[in-house]
């Protein structure tokens, strides 16, 4: 029979499955083949906080969210238009974010008695018409795969395991995508298991073959690849272009990169990924404690090395003491705080953006740190490298936000050349001559002076020190001397940052003023508006402390300013104390990241559905 | 890992006084961390190591003001973190020699955690433990190596816990090199603190320190002329366990349990007695001898309980990298970006 092709801009696939049904996997194979035919994306995976629930449970329910097109993909979308269910529990768990009329393929070989009750359906949705809003196609998914594998000596269990190729094979027929790319990767996969690798190809084929051969798929579609900019891309999630641009950084400044760490959820990946390349003189430390993850980081800034420790909101406050002693020192570290839901445990695997205050503020003393938040999961790369630039350049510790989302979602990243990255220069300090700790150059930053160099043994600590020489020093003037030194140190890296742009006119009604992980959304939802004619201007932050030097003058051009965070209006309060702006506050604090709807929606009572 | 370091062994001969910085030393007078500082400064001079290449990092009490006294490269640190931020010199640089000043209660209290961290990795830096018994810079609280039933500020009943045995515990934390000396002690302290300079892997130096101003003499039936020889017995290797201030009492072992036997009461022979062997490999021999302290009328050992070697975390970490260089090739930037799958736009 003939099938139709239609174009479609963009698509949101999920699949969603067990914990041991592969989603992550067959979710990442099919945007390596999505990223390779030139598409713009966006991925999230959605996995539960239990390791291993009960299988066929709804609490075991693992997901894996693509957003592709030809045109800027900046978030893993709203709501998806094709989910594939591979048993009940994961129909039940996603069937209320689909879009209407999504596509819904479910295997039907799952919906078995037992797995029904397991998924708490009372009767079985494939029949009683509670899906009449979607189109469901049923396939049974386990049984044709069973069947493309009868001749194989496996074991029943092993040939079942096969069954989310014949998903993947048959999304790859109804997106017109080739397979060999997923081929391939078997084979270097299984390379020593030839018949596994055998079970897994044949049965992507069968997939593949059998959207082609069936009746029930009538409709293949055509997304057309993206107008990106030329170069070599990759495909990173954030916490991986943390890892890669602190090695970059290393590589770039010319000094080993140290992490000091302790494995905390949504960060442990870094400490994982960076462990990964002791080639390039990586030293991961995994310590006892986050205490002795950032105190061997401190340790090790003060021996000469590019110095940084990761963690999550817990860990953060377990660390403050300690980055007020890197205050006190001012030495050059990085701390990287991949947010979670809090306060305490909290939603150790879900997103938010509460920890600002705690960055900005929580320590003890008068003790100013610079902050920076990512945007993107592309950008953790970038600013990874600009931290680094930061804490080496200023001699101070660095908070690094980033948050659950962007650590496991991903994005393609533009590789850029070497020479284009930041310049990250260090100079250790070796002339003896007038060598005092705490001299301070014209940013009032002082020098680097290293264990190992003849004549500039000195002593540094937590106790206030004397102006320049930094001897101990309990003198009320100086003490106000050293504060104010340190406070307008931090200050001075203004220069270093480049002026906030704005999107959109550059003055006038309504600015969206946003910072970290929303900005894809917000992003998005401009565009959308933009296209439906509405007035409204867009400017992100990526530097909080300081901040963009021309902040002040944007937000006095505008008559609003509204605030979307992931908390309860830390940013808002920051603007306000620090420029004295009213600002309105768009707040939501559930564990999961604005919608892009949710954004215009806003947007949209804000300018008082005027449109435009 | 490749930060420049000065290699050779120093050609100027280094005094007690090039160990000596400018600063002022601030212990209360008559204060035991004044010996143990004059100590430090009179054998450092033969650590064999330049003086740029040594870093004495500290926590926070009285003990942790050592750095600032020591005319090498210092960082005090904060309240029980000076194992760790000392892992992180040692790591980032291993070619440092790393010192550890502190004291019972930064390092067995809050410091605790990272002391048998550092002890179980066998990172190789040498720990010097000004053991008190109680916290000075607080002045005057019961400190985790407090006798039970002492009387203090925040004990004016006594205290109902009991105290760290700090020998035991570093031994069972897998320190490789266990050692107590004496404040008052200058000799023993010299000889022990020269050990450990040369040890290769995790030295630990519990040294009994007189407070004068919060705990006064409660080590004086160890260190003082009349009781010292009855009270202490001082660990040599390949030597009888003897003390006395004729040496006529010695230790015999009786199956696991140490007896004091008279070498005079014609039973015993100098044969009979416990002959200690510093490099033992069995362990068990180091917690009988820690054991003395707690058993009444037993003296206290002095000396080095136990070294032993074992790969340090340092030298097996730079092997790692150095092995992983070997086999994957140093990485380059073009390496790191393009090892995973990418693709052209063109
Ligand atoms: S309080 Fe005790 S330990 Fe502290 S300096 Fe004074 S005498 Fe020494």
């Amino acid at each position: 029979m003939t099938k139709t092709v239609q174009v479609v801009d963009d698509v949101t696939v999920r699949f969603a499955g067990d914990s041991g049904d592969g989603m992550q996997l067959t979710g990442s194979q099919f945007t390596d083949t999505t990223a390779f035919v030139g598409n713009d994306l966006s991925t999230l995976p959605d996995f539960p906080a239990e390791i291993r629930a009960p299988a066929g449970s709804l609490s075991g329910v693992s997901g894996f969210q693509l957003h592709f097109g030809s045109g800027d993909i900046q978030t893993p979308g709203d709501s998806p238009d094709v989910l594939i269910a591979m048993n009940p529990a994961a129909l039940k768990v996603n069937v209320k974010d689909l879009k209407p009329n999504a596509t819904i393929i479910v295997n039907t070989n799952s919906f078995d008695t037992k797995n029904l009750k397991l998924a708490q359906y009372g009767t079985n949705p494939l029949e009683d018409g509670s899906l009449s809003g979607f189109n469901v196609i049923p396939v049974e998914l386990t049984k044709l795969t069973m069947t493309a594998l009868e001749d194989l000596s496996l074991s029943l269990k092993e040939k079942e395991k096969c069954k989310n190729f014949f998903a993947l094979g048959l999304m790859y027929w109804m997106y017109n995508r080739p397979i060999d790319i997923t081929l391939k990767w078997l084979e270097s996969k299984f390379n020593s298991k030839p018949e596994v690798l055998e079970a897994n190809q044949r049965v992507l084929r069968a997939g593949f073959n059998y959207g082609e051969t069936t009746e029930i798929f009538t409709t293949r579609y055509d997304v057309k690849p993206a107008k990106l900019p030329k170069g070599i891309y990759r495909n990173v999630s954030g916490n991986e272009a943390v890892a890669l641009g602190f090695i970059a950084a290393s590589l770039r400044s010319g000094i080993p990169l140290f992490l000091g760490s302790y494995p905390i959820t949504p960060a442990s990946e870094i400490l994982q990924e960076l462990s990964k390349y002791k080639n390039y003189g990586v030293v991961t430390f995994q310590a006892e404690d986050e205490i002795s993850g950032v105190a061997s980081a401190i340790g090790a800034a003060f021996a000469g090395s590019l110095a940084i420790t990761n963690t999550s909101g817990p860990g953060l406050s377990l660390k403050t003491e300690s980055i007020g002693l890197a205050v006190m020192t001012e030495l050059p570290l990085v701390i990287i705080d991949v947010q979670r839901g809090g306060p305490s445990t909290g939603l150790p695997t879900k997103t938010e953006q509460a920890d600002l205050f705690q960055a900005m503020y929580g320590r003890h003393g008068e003790a100013p740190v610079v902050v920076l938040a990512a945007q993107s999961p592309a950008d953790c790369f970038y600013i990874s490298l600009e931290a680094a630039k930061i804490a080496i350049k200023f001699m101070t510790p660095v908070i690094l936000l980033t948050d659950g989302y962007l650590a496991f979602g991903s994005e393609p990243l533009k590789i850029s050349n070497f020479e284009e990255l930041p310049e990250i220069n260090v100079e250790f300090r070796t002339e003896k001559e007038g060598f005092f700790p705490y001299l301070r150059d014209e940013n009032l930053v002082r020098p680097w002076a290293i264990p190992g160099t003849p004549g500039l043994e000195h002593r540094i600590g937590g106790l206030e020190k004397k102006d320049v020489i930094g001897n101990i020093s309990y003198d009320p003037i100086n003490h106000e001397i050293m504060v104010k030194n340190r406070k307008e140190k931090i200050d001075n890296v203004q220069k270093e940052i480049p002026d906030l742009i704005v999107d959109g006119e550059q003055e006038g009604e309504l600015l969206i003023l946003s910072w970290g992980s929303t900005y894809g959304a917000i992003k998005e939802a401009m565009r959308n508006l933009e296209n439906t004619g509405h007035k409204v201007s867009h400017a992100h932050l990526r530097f909080i402390n300081p901040f963009p030097k021309n902040l002040g003058d944007i937000l006095k051009r505008f008559k609003n300013v509204l605030i979307p965070e992931l908390n309860l209006g830390q940013m808002a309060t920051l603007i306000r104390s620090t420029y004295l702006k009213e600002v309105l506050q768009f707040n939501k604090v559930q564990g999961q990241t604005f919608k892009v709807a949710e954004i215009e929606n806003k947007i949209i009572e804000v300018l008082g559905g005027n449109n435009g | 890992m490749d930060n420049k370091i000065n290699e050779l062994v120093p050609e100027v001969k280094y005094t007690a006084k090039d160990f000596a910085s400018d600063l002022d030393v601030k212990w209360c007078p008559g204060c035991g961390d004044y010996s143990i500082l004059a100590q430090v400064q009179r054998t450092s001079p033969d650590f064999g190591e330049k003086r740029e290449n040594m870093v004495w990092v500290s926590g926070i009490g009285c003990s942790s003001r050592f750095p600032y006294y020591m005319n090498t490269y210092g960082f005090h640190g904060i309240h029980g973190r000076a194992a760790a931020i000392a892992t992180g010199v040692k790591l980032a640089n291993p070619k440092l020699q790393v010192w550890v000043a502190t004291g019972d209660g930064d390092m067995l209290s809050i410091g605790g955690n990272h002391f048998i961290h550092a002890c179980r990795k066998n990172i190789n830096m040498k720990i010097l433990m000004f053991n008190n018994r109680i916290y000075g810079l607080t002045k005057g609280q019961y400190s985790p190596t407090s006798e039970k039933g002492m009387i203090t500020k925040s004990s004016p009943y006594g205290t109902v816990d009991f105290p760290f045995n700090p020998i035991k515990l570093a031994t069972g934390s897998g320190a490789t090199f266990v050692a107590r000396s004496l404040d008052r002690d200058p000799k023993h302290l010299q000889e022990v603190i020269s050990k450990a300079a040369k040890h290769k892997g995790l030295a630990f130096i519990e040294v009994f320190q007189n407070c004068p101003i919060f705990n006064d003499g409660v080590y004086f039936p160890l260190t003082e002329k009349e009781t010292k020889a009855d009270n202490v017995i001082f660990l040599e290797h390949g030597k009888p366990l003897l003390f006395g201030a004729n040496k006529d009492k010695g230790i015999k072992l009786d199956g696991l349990d140490p007896v004091i036997i008279d070498l005079n009461d014609g039973k015993h022979s100098v044969n009979d007695c416990w002959v200690h062997d510093e490099f033992d490999d069995n362990p068990t021999r180091v917690f009988l001898l820690a054991r003395f302290t707690d058993i009444s009328g037993f003296p206290t050992p002095i000396g080095v309980f136990r070294q032993f070697n074992k790969p340090t975390y340092d030298e097996e970490y730079v092997k790692q990298i150095a092995q992983i260089k070997e086999k994957k090739g140093v990485g380059t930037y073009e390496k790191l970006m393009l090892s995973n799958h990418t693709w052209e736009v063109n």
